[in-house]
């Protein structure tokens, strides 16, 4: 389905590529103890007896964890499997107190699902690929080793250490940096409707492991590598195409690809190995024998399926159907949870205040706060949540628009005014007098007015140039200083010409 | 007056209780046995100070008239694989040497809870691995019994739980806590002449006890005679939150619900017990324990556990695996012991620390857990080990159907000298041969004195019962108890 291919001496290849993506689940305690789970505490503030690993502590699970977990994969449209179990993975770091981490290998909580991204922004609906997730379990973090602290020693916070993730893995089934890119927005906007999961990629919150093989198109899968905690979209994308061209670079120059572990580096726009083959780990998984195995019943499973909100592909088919909105409004709409959560909030008032239905006023508050509030806080280098006009003054500015009282272009000129001031659109219009004008007789003396200080277009016109019929417009509400009500320009104008 | 130190917990108790004797009298009288008892090894850490807090505050809480506690003013001895606040709790190990817990096992603060105080913390086996108290970094725990006939040869207490068996053996301490992974409270307890139970796994909470094997480990009370376990397991069970393995149940009132009475029950004789080699006075101390059950009312039926041979084998590849787990943590950077030789990486670091502060016994078993688990043998040993594991429990569910109770002896031989099977860890091993097959189903099971050999050492039966059927294991116990008569007590030479 995808044309990406890498341009090879000995022709092309495709790139093959599978995610693991560690998701911090959203709780307020952590996988197996009390600990908080609060970002950005001092270090080693939130460490639990267990969490350190003292002789005799012993994991208990935390259920809000194991739901988030479940609501997660039913989100994915996954098999949940009543029956799952925490296996140990054991290793020797610093970072690691009880020297295994608790993870799922044998049994892990969803089977699997699957997700369909839009691959054209543009067209949502032109491009869809279906891309399958194998499993989600659920694991704990490792704490962290700080090496800038001091000149020969390094020292370790255990906040970390323990908190819940869930690993979300993927089938191999991307063909291209867009399809991986679209597959972890997605992913991201998913975990982020359900709540499982801030995110938040930047604080670590949500990271990405991306296997990278190349093909000949048609062929074997190839030999991959992992490159291990990529960090934002753009990232990952970076990873899918640099490390496809480098890996056939190396086929090419007659050498193999060797399985292993690399990382990215931004900054030189490469990946590195990152350990070597001699020190390949053997983890010796065993089932936890502190922990009973998982056992859902069917009571918890319909309250976590209960709890779920309307997810994006849901919300979008609902807003281009109900709401009348484009594909294109409704997928931008619907991408992230707190938009589409803004949207809904400014739709409602704007039915209230207007006293208009939600299907009348669905497209104009669309349009408004994907073009006027977005390109607005673009500019401000603000996020959504930081917004300086809330969904209730917006309601009050599209109601003004509604019934008449502002003219596109008058309420552009209010909006511009809210966000300098802050002050409701009302108070704008009563205050500046930028009421639209709907009286004939003013509008019918300026027209005069223009006719009369433009009598050379008004000959062209007559003379057939009908395209100067905007120009009269132009001038007409400019004389009137925008607050024309241009319907009634244009009924004007036509008479006064024809 | 007789010595307060003759007497067990149940009379404790009572005298307390009735103002036969101070609850002062009582650990003031302990404490000094403890402290003269240094020949026997069996303390690692002694805290009188402790035990007389305790007495104070249940002779306080009589003298204002109040309702005492169920163990008020009872001292008692912890084993060392219980951590204990602010006192020193080591497994024996070197590598937790000086490590003073900032919190107290569930167990340990149950019996706190139930006015108990604690003489001191006893030796074990290092990380409760070994039969023997052989492998403690503190020293050989020595067993108060001697050989008859002059020979002086010291002698193993058993193992894991040496310390306690020694200390109640030699009446040091009325009590004490053991742990038992596949044996470790009934063997030793067969080697001195006193009690032990194991209660079904899930029973005690395993929070703040030192890991050794989690499936397996369950703590226990060792005591003098049967009636004394039932009253100190009363106070050690219970669902603990904590544990995520613990049993969501009531403790039943076993003291109170205590009765030598067998009639009605059908004692099963598993013939796979019958081992070639077993010393003649074992196999007729096992004849003569079933003419005990018989006369208070049993009924006795021949059983087969076809897959017993497979037991030890299974079990010295499950405990050791999770053993090798567990044991992960003790890696000198948080707690315990740290080396760190000049120049050393991390790697290097963990390698150091765990040879100093790891004892021979301990790292054989963790070498053999991480091999057992490695790839490429997890398939092969692991695996396999726990299908076996999942028969032995069929075994029992398929016995259970014909009988009530097993009875076997508790150990192939009796207490053998130290130093006999330092050499040959695979005899060693074998002395949990009888023991191991209830561990790994979890029973209930318990051993009681029931006679001496030809060198005047003594000799255990064991009892194993139905999941949560301690009632029933500790009901054949006092049966046994009752026709034994066993009265014979080490001669004091420490």
């Amino acid at each position: 389905m995808s044309e990406y291919r890498i341009k090879g001496e000995t022709g092309d290849w495709e790139v093959v590529v599978g995610l693991e993506v560690h998701a911090q689940v959203t709780s307020n305690a952590k996988l197996f103890s009390g600990a908080s789970t609060a970002f950005g505490a001092e270090p080693n503030s939130q460490v639990s007896l267990i969490d350190a690993a003292m002789p005799g502590m012993l994991p208990t699970p935390n259920e809000e964890c194991i739901r988030q977990a479940v609501r997660t994969g039913m989100a994915l449209g996954a098999v949940i499997n009543k029956y799952s179990r925490f296996d140990r993975k054991n290793y020797f770091y610093a970072d690691l107190p009880q020297g295994y981490q608790i993870s799922q290998l044998f049994h892990p909580i969803v089977g699997e699902g699957e997700i369909s991204v839009s691959l054209d922004e543009k067209n949502p609906d032109a491009e869809v690929k279906t891309i399958g997730i194998e499993r989600i379990h659920i694991e704990q973090d490792a704490g962290k080793l700080m090496h800038d602290q001091h000149p020969t020693r390094s020292y370790v916070d255990l906040n970390r250490a323990g908190v819940a993730l869930m690993e979300i893995v993927s089938k191999p089934d991307m063909r291209s940096p867009i399809e991986a890119g679209a597959y972890l927005a997605k992913l991201r906007s998913i975990v982020r409707y359900v709540g499982s999961c801030d995110g938040n990629m930047d604080q670590g919150s949500m990271r990405a492991d991306v296997n990278v093989s190349v093909r000949k198109p048609g062929e074997e899968f190839g030999t991959r590598t992992e490159t291990k905690n990529v960090n934002s979209v753009r990232f990952v994308m970076q990873v899918v195409e640099i490390e496809a061209k480098r890996q056939v670079a190396v086929i090419e120059a007659g050498g193999r690809i060797v399985q292993e572990t690399r990382l990215f580096d931004p900054d030189r726009g490469e990946t590195r190995s990152m350990r070597s083959k001699e020190d390949a780990h053997d983890y010796r998984y065993f089932p936890d024998p502190d922990l009973l195995p998982l056992v859902l019943d069917d009571a918890f499973l319909d309250a976590c399926q209960a709890s779920l909100p309307e997810l994006p592909d849901a919300k979008r088919r609902r807003y281009e159907q109900d709401l009348g909105l484009t594909a294109y409004n409704a997928a931008v709409l619907t991408a992230d949870a707190d938009t589409a959560r803004w949207f809904e909030a400014l739709l409602a008032e704007s039915v209230r205040v207007a006293g208009k239905s939600n299907s009348e006023l669905a497209r104009p508050a669309a349009n408004w706060l994907i073009s006027d509030l977005f390109g607005a806080l673009n500019k401000l280098g603000k996020s959504l949540d930081e917004s300086p006009v809330s969904p209730e003054r917006g309601a009050e500015l599209l109601a003004l628009q509604a019934d008449g009282t502002l003219s596109g272009p008058l309420a552009k000129q209010v909006f511009e005014i809210m966000l300098e001031t802050g002050d409701g659109a009302s108070k704008i219009v009563e205050e500046r007098g930028l009421k639209q004008t709907s009286d004939t007789g003013a509008i019918e003396a300026v027209i005069a007015e223009v006719m009369a200080k433009n009598p050379n277009q008004l000959e062209q016109y007559r003379g057939g140039k009908e395209a100067l019929f905007g120009f009269f417009v132009g001038q007409t509400m400019k004389a009137m200083g925008g607050k024309a009500n241009p319907a009634v320009v244009n009924e004007l104008l036509k008479r006064v010409l024809n | 007056m007789s010595d307060v130190t003759d007497l067990g917990i149940a009379q404790l108790r009572d005298g307390i209780r009735a103002g036969t004797f101070s609850a002062r009298e009582v650990a003031d009288a302990f404490v000094v046995k403890v402290s003269r008892a240094k020949a026997l090894n069996a303390f690692i850490v002694e805290t009188p100070d402790h035990a007389i807090a305790a007495a104070k505050e249940a002779d306080a809480a009589r003298a204002a008239g109040e309702v005492l506690k169920p163990l008020a003013g009872v001292p008692i001895g912890m084993k060392d694989l219980f951590c204990t606040k602010g006192v020193q709790t080591t497994a024996a190990s070197h590598i937790l040497e000086g490590f003073k817990p900032v919190y107290e096992s569930t167990v340990s603060q149950k019996l706190w809870d139930a006015g108990a105080g604690m003489l001191g913390k006893l030796n074990l086996d290092q990380f409760a691995m070994g039969s023997s108290n052989e492998t403690s970094y503190f020293g050989n725990v020595i067993s108060p019994w001697q050989r008859g006939g002059g020979d002086n040869a010291p002698l193993a207490p058993g193992g894991s739980s040496g310390g306690s068996s020694a200390a109640i053996a030699a009446r040091i301490v009325p009590g004490a806590t053991g742990t038992d992974t596949g044996g470790s409270i009934r063997q030793p307890a067969a080697f001195t002449g006193i009690s032990g139970i194991k209660p079904t796994y899930g029973r005690c909470s395993r929070w703040g006890v030192v890991a050794f094997a989690s499936s397996l480990d369950q703590a226990g009370p060792m005591a003098r005679d049967v009636k004394d376990c039932a009253i100190l397991l009363e106070n050690m069970a219970g669902f603990d939150p904590k544990d995520s393995t613990s049993l969501e149940l009531p403790v039943p009132k076993w003291e109170e619900n205590l009765s030598g009475d067998l009639r009605g029950k059908k004692i099963g004789i598993p013939s796979e017990y019958l081992l070639d080699g077993t010393p003649p006075e074992i196999v007729a101390l096992w004849q003569q324990g079933i003419e005990w059950v018989k006369d208070a009312g049993a009924e006795i039926v021949e059983v087969s556990l076809p897959h017993t041979k497979y037991a030890l084998p299974a079990y010295y590849i499950i405990a050791p695996a999770e053993a090798s787990s567990n044991l992960a943590r003790y890696d000198g950077v948080r707690y315990g012991l740290r080396d760190l030789p000049e120049g050393a990486n991390l790697q290097d670091m963990y390698a150091a620390t765990r040879a100093a502060g790891f004892g021979d016994e301990v790292k054989r078993r963790i070498l053999i857990g991480t091999y057992v688990l490695s790839a490429g043998f997890y398939d092969a040993y692991y695996t396999q080990a726990q299908k076996v594991r999942t028969l032995i429990a069929r075994d029992f569910e398929n016995v259970w159907t014909v009988c009530d109770l097993l009875l076997t002896p508790t150990a192939p031989s009796a207490a053998f000298a130290l130093g006999e099977k330092m050499a040959d860890p695979l005899a060693m091993y074998l002395n949990d041969v009888f023991t191991v097959p209830s561990s790994l189903a979890g029973l209930p099971a318990m051993s009681v004195p029931g006679g001496l050999d030809k060198n005047g050492l003594p000799l255990g039966l064991q009892i194993i019962g139905k999941p949560l059927d301690e009632q029933g294991v500790l009901n054949a116990g006092l049966a046994i108890e009752q026709r034994a008569g066993f009265v014979a007590r080490p001669e004091a030479w420490w």
